[in-house]
């Protein structure tokens, strides 16, 4: 376990009601149905979910960086220090981008410019937002990339990005993401390319950076072993919905989403017994693109039950910060 | 004691690098070195390692889909290198392969029923009555509903095609399924119906598999013995239980400490190895394993370990852990001062020319 320190009082991100579709030809596919959370100043906050929960499309949604042409967030508030991001303009929205908001992807080799060295993409991102000069911005990439801990960082500096293993770019999309200082970073499945032992050595890296900074986390990832390892807080999603929040030990003991509990049973462990059969959660997930009504996971639910398919649960505490979006929840807890 | 299923002895691969036509001396990927190991009928066997361990060219030189540049791989004692077309087609059927995507390995132009039965094909006419017949059992084999045999890929989702490349690996009843990363691109939930499938299949038709993953979860879940991979060497084979339970090698202990498990209760330590696997073309000399090793010695970096037997049936290659007996190690020390590390290889071969496995006293 890494470390966890207490949560504090001030709410750097908040996020209400936020939705977001996408437009295919004769269809509107309801990506995010409308959710809310916040993320607290220096806190880890994991989002975890199988593909198309919605977990990626909450980060682009957070950063407007959406595709314009067939997706658009339609409603809520995204405030972050107090200015709701929505209702920025575009200039505006680049300056807080890659400054107090900073993102990492699963794959940094997308997301570095292929043509110019690692030094001067992280020079040139230090220059944009403060006015260093391009001397003291190359000596800041330097500092930077020692402080991702990269192998040789004098030579490094001057690398391109094919020149370098998946491991040794990330820790330079970090280096990166981090050399404005940002308040926030949404790290997006940023290990999920890696190695197992080069995946340990990011995350161990994104958290003792994370204390250093002060910087808070936000990591989105589909593997719970990451989350329980890194996290403080979890945000559970399904079908473009938020379903279960909780403190990670809170999740981990006493999961209130009966979603939560399957998702958890379906991983293999070795306290359960080798070669047997796993539980399994029958069933695959709706399709965004009929409105659903009642709850989203009543078909493949085990504890539905009549109201279960009329009426959508609502997010509500099962314990102190604890919530869960289901009409038992409170009977899933202790089962 | 019975022949194993599968036997594979020394087997090797080097891919040249670029075309040596002009050049002197091209560089070589050494890709599987010197890779032994055998299968039992009904049994799994998991290769774990990271990326360019070499567990993935294992497969294809297993499946003949590539050629090695050493080593035998023998089925029911056949060694399949000197088959020729016709035979090896004959081999082919008691061998079957899953692959990683469900997306690009079924043809998008075919129905489910046609990918399913396209190899049974190969090899006998059926009638349409037949073939539908055929593509219904396998369907219901893997858990599908036999209306699905005229879908196309495309209608279906990623845990259906998964269950569809089953379906066709079982379409030839095959002794042998070689799984590679078989359930990496699946969801969690989508992963453990997958797995379960798997588990079931063996029960009831008795099918072995190599398993080849780098999820040590699901390994451990599956797996009757593990084979660990590092840079085209096995370093440690063992029996899959006292492999996790009580790992040998410094990798293998590194690879679990590594594994993120979901459980915030669990105390982590710090990262548990620094650095990063090197190149397979230019490999550390001795153990491949020793720059990046916490108890590496000077030994280490001059001669590759050999395979070791330890009391409980597991093989580990690690000079400080599993240090070979006294005549060997005599052996390689007079040859180690006069031969540079590399040669030291060859000499671990001639000691045992069958698997590369020194033998206790």
């Amino acid at each position: 376990m890494l470390m966890r320190d207490s949560i504090g009082d001030d709410v750097l991100l908040d996020v209400r009601d936020l939705e977001t579709h996408f437009y295919g030809e004769e269809s509107v596919t309801r990506a995010l149905g409308g959710i809310s959370f916040q993320v607290k100043k220096g806190e880890t906050v994991g989002v975890v979910g199988e593909s198309g929960c919605g977990k990626s499309v909450t980060a682009l949604s957070i950063l407007r960086l959406l595709p314009k042409l067939n997706a658009k967030t339609v409603g809520g508030e995204v405030r972050f220090q107090g200015r709701d991001l929505l209702q920025l303009s575009d200039r505006e929205m680049r300056q807080i981008r890659g400054d107090q908001i900073a993102m990492i992807f699963q794959d940094p080799m997308t997301s570095l410019n292929p043509v110019y060295t690692v030094g001067r993409q992280i020079a040139e991102a230090v220059q944009i937002h403060t006015n260093a000069s391009r001397s003291d911005a190359m000596a800041k990439a330097k500092e930077m990339l020692r402080l991702v801990r990269m192998a040789d960082p004098e030579r490094r500096v001057n690398s391109y990005p094919h020149e370098m293993s998946g491991g040794m770019r990330q820790r330079a999309m970090i280096a990166m993401a981090l050399a404005c200082s940002p308040e926030l970073l949404i790290a997006d499945e940023p290990t999920t390319a890696l190695d197992v032992t080069i995946q340990a050595q990011i995350l161990r890296l994104i958290v003792d950076l994370k204390e250093r900074t002060g910087t808070a986390v936000m990591l989105i990832t589909h593997d719970l072993g990451v989350v329980a390892e890194t996290c403080q807080r979890v945000i559970v999603m399904y079908a473009g919905r938020i379903v279960e929040q909780a403190t990670v030990t809170d999740l981990f003991a006493r999961p209130a989403h009966p979603y939560t509990q399957g998702l958890m049973r379906s991983v293999p462990d070795r306290r359960r017994g080798r070669q047997r059969r796993l539980p399994e959660i029958p069933g695959i997930v709706p399709s965004l693109r009929e409105p659903i009504v009642g709850c989203s996971f009543a078909p493949r639910c085990p504890f539905a039950t009549g109201i279960c398919s009329e009426q959508t649960p609502i997010l509500h505490d099962v314990e102190p910060g604890h919530a869960a979006a289901c009409w038992r929840a409170e009977e899933v807890v202790g089962a | 004691m019975s022949d194993p299923l599968l036997r594979v002895e020394s087997l090797t691969k080097h891919y040249p690098l670029g075309a040596g036509i002009l050049k002197k001396a091209v560089p070589m990927v050494r890709a599987v070195e010197d890779v032994s190991f055998s299968v039992k009928a009904g049994e799994t066997l998991c290769i774990v390692g990271e990326s360019g361990c070499g567990k993935s060219t294992v497969a294809r030189l297993l499946m003949r889909l590539a050629e090695p540049t050493n080593g035998r791989v023998l089925i029911d004692g056949t060694d399949i290198a000197g088959l020729n077309k016709h035979a090896l087609r004959a081999v082919r059927r008691r061998m079957q392969m899953v692959f990683q995507d469900p997306y690009s390995s079924l043809n998008p132009r075919l129905t489910a029923g046609q990918i399913i039965t396209e190899p049974v094909e190969n090899f006998e006419r059926l009638s349409r009555r037949q073939r539908e017949a055929r593509a219904a059992d396998l369907l219901q084999k893997v858990g599908m509903s036999p209306e699905m045999m005229h879908r196309l890929p495309s209608e279906l989702s990623g845990g259906q095609r998964q269950r569809l490349g089953i379906a066709r690996a079982l379409s030839l009843n095959p002794s042998l399924i070689i799984a590679d990363e078989a359930v990496s691109a699946l969801d969690v939930s989508v992963q453990a119906q997958i797995l379960n499938l798997l588990l079931d299949l063996q029960q009831q038709m008795g099918i072995a598999f190599i398993f080849i993953s780098h999820d040590l979860g699901v390994v451990e879940h599956v797996g009757h013995r593990v084979a660990v991979m590092y840079l085209g060497r096995i370093v440690e084979l063992a029996p899959c239980e006292a492999l996790f339970a009580n790992p040998v090698h410094p990798y293998t202990e590194a690879l679990i400490a590594a594994a993120p498990v979901p459980d915030p209760a669990r105390v982590r330590l710090e990262a548990p190895v620094d650095g990063e696997v090197p190149s397979p073309i230019n490999p550390p000399n001795g153990c491949a394993f020793h720059p990046r090793c916490p108890l590496a010695v000077e030994r280490c970096r001059i001669e590759v370990p050999p395979l070791v037997p330890m009391a409980d049936g597991r093989v580990v290659a690690c000079h400080v852990r599993a240090p070979a007996d006294i005549p060997a190690l005599e052996h390689i020390e007079r040859t180690a001062d006069t031969k540079n590390g590399h040669e030291a290889i060859d000499l671990e071969k001639d000691q045992d020319p069958g698997s590369g496995i020194t033998k206790p006293h």
